[in-house]
């Protein structure tokens, strides 16, 4: 099992080397409701941490999904723009957004690990 | 499956279950088939004469197929139209507790000032000589817009709220450009709780948009504008009050800030009746606005337009308005109507703009006078804490149980434990009679619903919204969430399915032929 990694906005980074597999936490995409429409940046963009990678729209709102780290995207989930509902069926899994070359995975260490996460959804009700 | 005359060719396909007459109708409830699905292609309802042989000129772009109108009797066109008119909800059948849209009455007086053949019939083309009132008019109604917000210029030509937005924030940049900072000063900032369409304007004209958060208190802190300022920053644009239904108290303080980092302060001014005749933007450090009339000024909203949407400009802006404007000189409104001779950016729209709201809006001026469009604004605030005061034992409030301004803000945390949504509890208010308060905006609530109840409402009439309310509260905390889980289920057409219909959205009549594949 690779390790993972959330933000405070709810993407996470699931990390193999220096590739990361973004996309949004079980608790982000049950926040948004059904996922309706999906935009995804193009291969090759450069993200710095915090911008914006892409877009998730369900029938409440529209949001945009940040990068955790800085890095290069190398792939997306094409996927999930035919059928936005598997962000909601499989976020962590099938549901992924983006991948990226991350710039520098020391970067990784200022996100919060599995149970770090679970502590700090605990903190918004 | 339905026959060409739009009724269920099986039972149990109008009305969601049980198909409960012949017609699919209920009572005077109409089952109205789209007017594809009635009309006759091989005929029509009118007569025109077959045209004299002439030259074709479309050098082969000649269509191939039938148009595939619909042909359908004056008659029948017309019980089509009344019909679906007839399932219209709109502020003239009952209260429409939209938040941040002021859904206030529309008063007859100015339909009836908009019909008077000088200002309905005026063709924008008109030697001016000979439209001398409507000018007159529109001059009279940009010194009370000047007044209201004690800003500098005016230009009243803007068609809609964000058009006017647009044309505030085009003005920034002009101003910006003017120094020479077109290049450095690229960013907006733009609160979490702002209006969507306002990071979209600044997006549109190639700001990057950047956000500042809401303290815990659902206020824009100076010092979380203060952190976001810089040499880089263009504006921000505020709501004031904002829309959570709280007047932002440091404003002032914010502006001056703005000001100081060499920025402008673009004020959304969609929730202006709250403070007409009470604070003046002009005053706050304000330096664009844009004036919804429909809104503030009681002309009609809804349906498409036509809006308006004027914006007021602050004396470090009014320079660079859109022509036509006019400017207060100090001594009197000058009509500015081309760009020689100062640094207006150019035109927005083509002529002048909607007279007819103009009209409308002049009228309600006119007709309530300076002291009756505060206690209008006054009202507005009253009546929305009527309702925040009516509610607050039973709905949660994500900041606390305080003085709200012209809109209250509920979230959805109270209606935990009984598994009920937002969503849910608003259509159920429709089986109620009532066009749902706005749900899931502001973003920064949870569940969020912002009802605006406006001065238009009688005590009696808001009595009845709360003990609405409270009756689908109480079901709800007792757990009779069929009521809700199904709602609405007196309507026209039952819950519809919003996900189905964002996913898979059905965007144009598909024809008859071939017409099972067409049903599917």
């Amino acid at each position: 099992m690779s390790a993972i990694r959330y933000t405070k906005d709810h993407e996470y980074i699931r990390i193999n080397g220096d590739v990361g597999v973004i996309g949004i936490s079980d608790h982000a995409q049950h926040a948004l409701g059904d996922v309706v429409f999906v935009e995804l940046p193009e291969v090759g963009k450069t993200l710095a941490a915090g911008s914006e990678a892409a877009v998730v729209e369900s029938v409440k709102a529209a949001s945009e999904v940040y990068a955790p780290v800085a890095g290069e995207v190398i792939e997306v989930n094409s996927a999930i723009e035919e059928k936005p509902a598997t962000v909601n069926e499989d976020p962590l899994g099938a549901g992924w957004f983006i991948k990226i070359r991350i710039a520098d995975t020391r970067a990784l260490d200022a996100l919060m690990d599995e149970t770090a996460y679970q502590a700090f959804l605990k903190t918004l009700d | 499956m339905m026959n060409n005359q739009g009724r269920p060719t099986r039972p149990g396909e109008a009305h969601g279950a049980a198909r409960e007459t012949f017609t699919g109708n209920r009572a005077l409830d109409i089952e109205e088939p789209l007017i594809f699905d009635q009309g006759r292609f091989d005929s029509t309802g009118i007569d025109i004469d077959e045209p004299a042989p002439f030259a074709d000129r479309l050098g082969g772009l000649t269509r191939a197929d039938d148009l595939a109108l619909p042909g359908l009797s004056e008659p029948e066109a017309v019980r089509h139209y009344v019909r679906l008119s007839r399932n219209n909800y709109s502020i003239d059948a009952g209260l429409f507790p939209l938040g941040s849209c002021t859904m206030k009455h529309n008063p007859r007086l100015n339909e009836k000032m908009a019909r008077l053949p000088g200002f309905a019939d005026v063709h924008p083309l008109q030697p001016q000589s000979t439209i001398e009132g409507a000018l007159a008019l529109m001059q009279e109604l940009s010194r009370w817009l000047i007044e209201l917000t004690g800003m500098k210029a005016v230009a009243l030509s803007p068609k809609a709220g964000a058009h006017g937005e647009l044309a505030g924030m085009m003005a920034i940049k002009a101003a910006i450009s003017s120094r020479g900072e077109g290049e450095t000063r690229t960013t907006v900032l733009v609160p979490d709780s702002a209006h969507g369409t306002n990071p979209a304007t600044a997006a549109l004209i190639g700001f990057d948009v950047q956000s500042v958060p809401a303290g815990e208190d659902g206020l824009v802190h100076p010092d979380a504008v203060k952190a976001k300022l810089g040499p880089h920053v263009a504006a921000i644009m505020l709501t004031n009050p904002n829309t959570c239904g709280l007047f932002e108290r440091e404003i002032v303080e914010i502006a001056a800030a703005v000001h100081e980092a060499g920025a402008y302060f673009y004020c959304d001014g969609a929730n202006f009746n709250a403070i007409v005749g009470v604070a003046r933007p002009g005053d706050l450090g304000v330096d664009a606005m844009h004036i919804n009339l429909h809104k503030t000024f009681s002309t009609p909203h809804g349906g498409g337009g036509p809006g308006s949407g004027p914006v007021v400009l602050s004396e470090r802006l009014a320079d660079f308005a859109p022509v036509p404007f006019l400017r207060d000189d100090g001594r009197a409104l000058r009509l500015i109507e081309d760009q020689s001779g100062n640094q207006a950016f150019g035109r927005v729209t083509a002529f002048h703009g909607q007279m007819g709201m103009y009209v409308r809006a002049l009228s309600y001026m006119l007709s309530h006078g300076a002291d009756g469009l505060r206690q209008a604004s006054e009202d507005a605030v009253l009546n929305a804490n009527y309702v925040r005061a009516g509610l607050s034992d039973i709905f949660s409030q994500p900041f606390g149980d305080r003085a709200c301004m012209h809109e209250v803000l509920f979230d959805e945390s109270w209606l935990k434990s009984a598994h009920v949504s937002t969503l849910d509890f608003a259509k159920a208010l429709i089986d109620e009679g009532y066009h749902p308060m706005t749900v899931y905006f502001p973003l920064v609530v949870k569940g969020a619903m912002l009802i605006e109840p406006t001065e238009s409402e009688s005590r009696s009439s808001l009595d009845l919204f709360i003990m609405a309310m409270r009756d689908l509260a109480f079901r709800a905390l007792r757990g009779e969430t069929e009521r809700f889980e199904k709602a609405p289920r007196f309507s026209p057409r039952a819950r519809l399915d919003e996900t189905r219909a964002a996913r898979k959205p059905v965007l144009k009549w598909t024809p008859r032929e071939p017409w099972v594949e067409a049903a599917e």
